[in-house]
């Protein structure tokens, strides 16, 4: 079963910057409303795939987009 | 029709421009950041989209430094009502518009102390006038990038480096000058710089913004406004982030797709050969007044050293009976009277009566301003 992560932002912005930056580097990513049972921060996540979890996670440091959280969901 | 009224606002807009307007709120008509669902985050793109685009513009680095706001006025009273406390000290110029000076003369009756640089009758600046205008508590520099009255330029450059040396911000208006001439705000020195849409630009009326530089402290600025962000929702407290600090309620997703189109167009066909086009439409309109009798010509009559405005007064005739028989019997459309700036007017000898104002756009040609010339030729020997 294919494990999914999702990235929780505190602005919108935030989630156009990395959805932008992750699909030019190629990365199978979608964009969710947020689980109600992460936050309540932004209506808009970023969903991806598990597996890249460390790739996802420098690529956004990197690029200094802040992030409020990545938690691990499962697609039932 | 001949429209010489661009710098209230440009007309025509670009057909893309109004495509783009109505394109979005079919494709993307969605709450742009509220809802998770495929049309609010099309409308987030789309907005986020504009914002690199202004970035890039501007030559800043953090899009997210680029707040949209309803009109230049909005930016500027952000900053002005945002950032200043009653001791503080503000420079400012005897050429500004009242989107300037209303806020700041309200402010000073609130305990602001407020220098105004008297400028030259041409518009333009003794820069040592602002050195000498500056003191320890000056916390703001703010000026006009080009005046809308007599279109001269401001050395804003040189400006930003006196406002620097004495530890003040500088905030440029250029209403009349984003989408005329390049602005480079890293390499011009200016820290906050308030845009218009819909003029220069090109864009729709409605629509503006703020661009706050890297080194300016945003906590400094108080929001002008609070409310809903769709942005850290559990709480009843203003975020900080930006640009949901300053941007509460919906954004004006047509406008902004509007302005969007609008820089496209101008990068399409080039910030320099525009400014190229208007500098000649100037001097064509500056030779053919000249020559007409009776009429004064006010500004330095140098297209190198103004944006493309032309004011003019003709002895013994009102302009407003000069702007009504412009338009009534040729068609040539301009603005007559103050422009809503009294200091310019009075810095440059046309208080209180104004004077007839000619701005050509993107869309004039030598032609039209030969023809307008006729027409002001004809109304001036009748």
């Amino acid at each position: 079963m294919m494990q999914y992560g999702v990235v929780l932002f505190h602005t919108t912005s935030s989630v156009m910057r990395a959805e932008k930056l992750l699909i030019k580097e190629g990365y199978s990513i979608k964009l969710i409303p947020t689980p109600r049972e992460f936050s309540s921060d932004c209506g808009i996540a970023l969903r991806f795939e598990w597996a890249q979890q460390e790739q996802v996670k420098s690529l956004l440091s990197d690029a200094g987009v802040e992030i409020a959280a990545i938690h691990l969901m499962r697609k039932d | 029709m001949i429209y010489l009224d661009n710098a209230a606002t440009s007309w025509p807009k670009p057909p893309e421009v109004l495509k783009a307007m109505t394109d979005v709120l079919e494709r993307a008509g969605g709450n742009p950041g509220r809802s998770g669902h495929r049309l609010s985050i099309a409308a987030a793109r789309e907005i986020y989209n504009v914002r690199e685009d202004i970035a890039r513009f501007f030559h800043v680095p953090d899009p997210l430094r680029v707040i949209f706001t309803s009109s230049a006025t909005h930016a500027i009273n952000l900053v002005l009502k945002g950032l200043l406390k009653p001791r503080d000290h503000v420079v400012t110029t005897s050429m500004e518009h009242n989107a300037v000076m209303r806020p700041l003369r309200n402010l000073e009756r609130k305990g602001l102390r407020l220098s105004v640089v008297q400028c030259a009758s041409d518009g333009s600046m003794d820069i040592r006038d602002v050195a000498r205008a500056m003191n320890s508590a000056t916390r703001l520099v703010v000026c006009t990038h080009a005046s809308n009255v007599a279109g001269t330029l401001l050395p804003v450059a040189e400006i930003a480096s006196i406002a620097h040396r004495a530890g003040a911000l500088l905030m440029v208006d250029a209403a009349q000058t984003a989408g005329a001439i390049p602005i480079d705000m890293r390499a011009m020195g200016i820290d906050l710089l308030a845009f218009t849409g819909h003029k220069e630009l090109q864009g729709p009326l409605g629509i503006g913004g703020l661009v706050i530089a890297d080194n300016v402290d945003v906590s400094q600025i108080e929001p002008l406004m609070r409310g809903g962000t769709g942005s850290r929702s559990e709480s009843e407290e203003q975020p900080d982030d930006l640009p949901d600090k300053f941007e509460s309620g919906t954004a004006n997703l047509a406008g902004i797709a509007g302005l969007g189109a609008g820089l496209k167009w101008i990068k399409d066909r080039g910030i320099g050969e525009i400014r190229k086009q208007m500098k000649k439409l100037s001097q064509t309109l500056i030779d053919g007044l000249s020559a007409l009798p009776k009429v004064k010509l006010y500004g330095t009559l140098d297209p190198e050293r103004s944006v493309a405005i032309v004011s003019f007064t003709v002895a013994g005739k009102r302009v407003s009976e000069i702007g009504l028989r412009l338009d009534e019997e040729y068609g040539v459309l301009s603005r007559v009277g103050l422009h809503c700036a009294p200091a310019a007017h009075k810095t440059i000898g046309s208080f209180p009566e104004g004077t007839v104002r000619l701005a050509p756009g993107v869309f004039t040609t030598i032609n039209d301003i030969q023809e307008a010339i006729q027409a002001i030729s004809k109304v001036v020997r009748s």
